[in-house]
């Protein structure tokens, strides 16, 4: 019971930045109707700089998001206003293979100057545990849990009460509608990027202290946030959030009871069958 | 106020404006009138710029429209009311009027205007936390009227707000509008219901595949013996 319990809170745990992942993922998806295929990759540029700030200047991971966070955002509306704005109306495979090249171009720039070497962030906190009630949890998972729910309420709190965020929903809901109401789609696009961005950077950064960075580790990423994605339904923020606990928590139960190494099996099964039984996701509906 | 001149557009090879002139003064209700297919929405969609003319010119008290996105028309006092209400279906009533003042100027007057739409569509007080998405086709239509007022339009742009009524509602609609007016808000209105559009119109355009064909106040067109063949049944 122990160990069952320990491997849920663990999952529940993990599953936090699995769901900010998810939600940059669905964010973008949403407002866009865009797959973003370098998302892994963007979360991946988040560790290099977590790395960097910890290595040169000697920021603690959790203080480094402060860093992230924004220039994270910045990057993403960068991106979107060079990039992704010119393929709105294109065809999708056009999309996918602009997004897919852009987390190329990421992936390699990042073997050039880092190669593909294996870094760790050692911290004083790294391999640490703390215990309650007989049930012990890595330190740095459980903090980082903190910081994901800290930002995950911000967001949602963004996205419900402010004028800025609801334009953002309005343009996910009905682009056109958005533009009769006098909203600037493509700033709102610009935005919903940058928080897209910023929320897989940032995710980048809170699990920086327990794995390894390199430059190919975006791709794994890309297709969890894509399964969280659609188990929430593609573009629903609470189902993002929901996905990505359910997928932690299936990750780290099969690992426990079944062996580590078929966790990914057990993720993309639990993804078949909400495919075939369910496929508009958790939530059955697909907007913000 | 509005001055359309020598509109043309086309849907890649197909053309569906010709020539377009129309005029709308400060004041008024003027409505086009005309079939399925005529060209109607695709002359509104150009003046909200959701589609760029082949040529001709769109100015709004003095200002050139055709340079301006869709945002900034709206920022411009020019606010359409869609064809098909398009309503933001996971948002509540209430979030669906706050997006109707979205516009920095509209901001400051959001609770009175709120106050102002509730009175005209009490319905739609009733129903502040339903979600879009779940209203009924008329509801629906009032809320789009109503968040198409809270951004202190100059000019209301409606699209066929009469579609899918109920005749009871119908005729609601067409008071509700002439109410609007009177209370200081210019109309241009697109309509298939031509009794009730030329009844409170003061002037109208007749539209026939992508052409003006007729034009006058809205007593003469009602008069008129093509209009009443063609759209009348008389
Ligand atoms: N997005 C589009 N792409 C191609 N053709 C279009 C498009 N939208 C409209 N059309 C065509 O343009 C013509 C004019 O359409 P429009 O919607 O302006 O007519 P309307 O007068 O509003 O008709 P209704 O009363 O049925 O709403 C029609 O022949 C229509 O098929
Ligand atoms: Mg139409």
């Amino acid at each position: 019971m122990t160990v069952f319990l320990q491997s849920l809170i663990s999952g529940i745990l993990i599953g936090g930045v699995y769901a900010l992942i998810g939600i940059g993922l669905t964010i973008i998806f949403g407002v866009m109707r865009v797959i973003n295929f370098a998302h892994g990759d963007i979360m991946m540029i988040g560790m290099y700089l977590t790395y960097n700030l910890f290595t040169l200047a000697g920021i603690d991971p959790f203080v480094s998001i402060l860093v992230t966070i924004p220039l994270m955002f910045l990057f993403g509306g960068f991106l979107q206003k060079l990039f992704i704005n010119r393929v709105l109306g294109a065809l999708p495979q056009n999309q996918i293979l602009l997004t897919i090249g852009l987390g190329l171009i990421m992936s390699n720039t990042m073997m050039l100057i880092y190669t593909s070497d294996y870094k760790i962030i050692s911290t004083s906190y790294s391999s640490s545990s703390i215990s309650v009630a007989g049930i012990s949890v890595s330190e740095p998972l459980a903090i980082s849990f903190i910081i994901t729910a800290a930002i995950t309420a911000m967001l949602y709190w963004f996205l419900i009460k402010t004028d800025t965020g609801q334009a953002i929903r309005a343009t996910a809901q009905d682009r056109e509608a958005a533009q009769l109401m006098g909203i600037n789609v493509k700033r709102m696009s610009i935005i919903a990027f940058g928080l897209g961005a910023s929320l897989a950077g940032t995710a980048g950064a809170l699990i920086s202290p327990t794995y390894y960075i390199f430059p190919q580790i975006g791709s794994t990423f890309t297709l969890k946030a894509f399964v969280i994605t659609v188990l929430g339904g593609m573009g629903s923020i609470v189902g993002a959030t929901l996905g990505g606990v359910v997928i932690g928590i299936a990750e780290s139960v099969s690992a426990v009871y079944i062996s580590s190494g078929w966790k990914d099996v057990v993720v993309f099964v639990l993804f078949l069958l909400v495919l075939l039984f369910k496929p508009s996701g958790l939530m059955g509906k697909s907007r913000m | 106020m509005l001055n359309i001149d020598k509109l043309n557009f086309s849907y890649g090879d197909l053309k569906v404006l010709w020539d377009i002139d129309l005029e709308v003064n400060e004041g008024e209700i003027v409505t086009v009138v005309g079939a399925n297919g005529a060209g109607k929405s695709t002359a509104l969609k150009n003046i909200s710029r959701l589609v760029k003319p082949d040529s001709g010119a769109i100015s709004f008290n003095g200002a050139d429209l055709t340079k301006l996105e869709s945002h900034q028309v709206v920022e411009q006092g020019i606010v359409q009311v869609p064809e098909g209400r398009k309503i933001f279906p996971e948002m509540t009533v209430r979030e669906n009027l706050r997006m109707g003042s979205f516009i920095q100027s509209a901001r400051k007057d959001r609770d009175a205007n709120m106050e102002r739409v509730f009175k005209l569509f009490p319905r739609l007080k009733e129903r502040e936390k339903q979600l879009g998405g779940t209203m009924s086709g008329g509801e629906q239509q009032m809320l789009a009227i109503a968040r198409g007022l809270m951004a202190n339009p100059r000019l209301l742009l409606m699209d066929e707000p009469s579609l899918g009524l109920s005749p009871l509602l119908v005729k609601n609609i067409f008071d509700i509008i002439a109410e609007i007016n009177r209370q200081g808000v210019t109309i241009l209105l697109v309509e298939q219901n031509v009794y009730q559009s030329l009844r409170i119109a003061h002037r109208a355009y007749v539209l026939e595949t992508g052409r003006v064909v007729l034009t006058g106040t809205g007593e003469a067109l009602l008069n008129d013996e093509h209009v009443k063949k063609a759209f009348l049944g008389m």
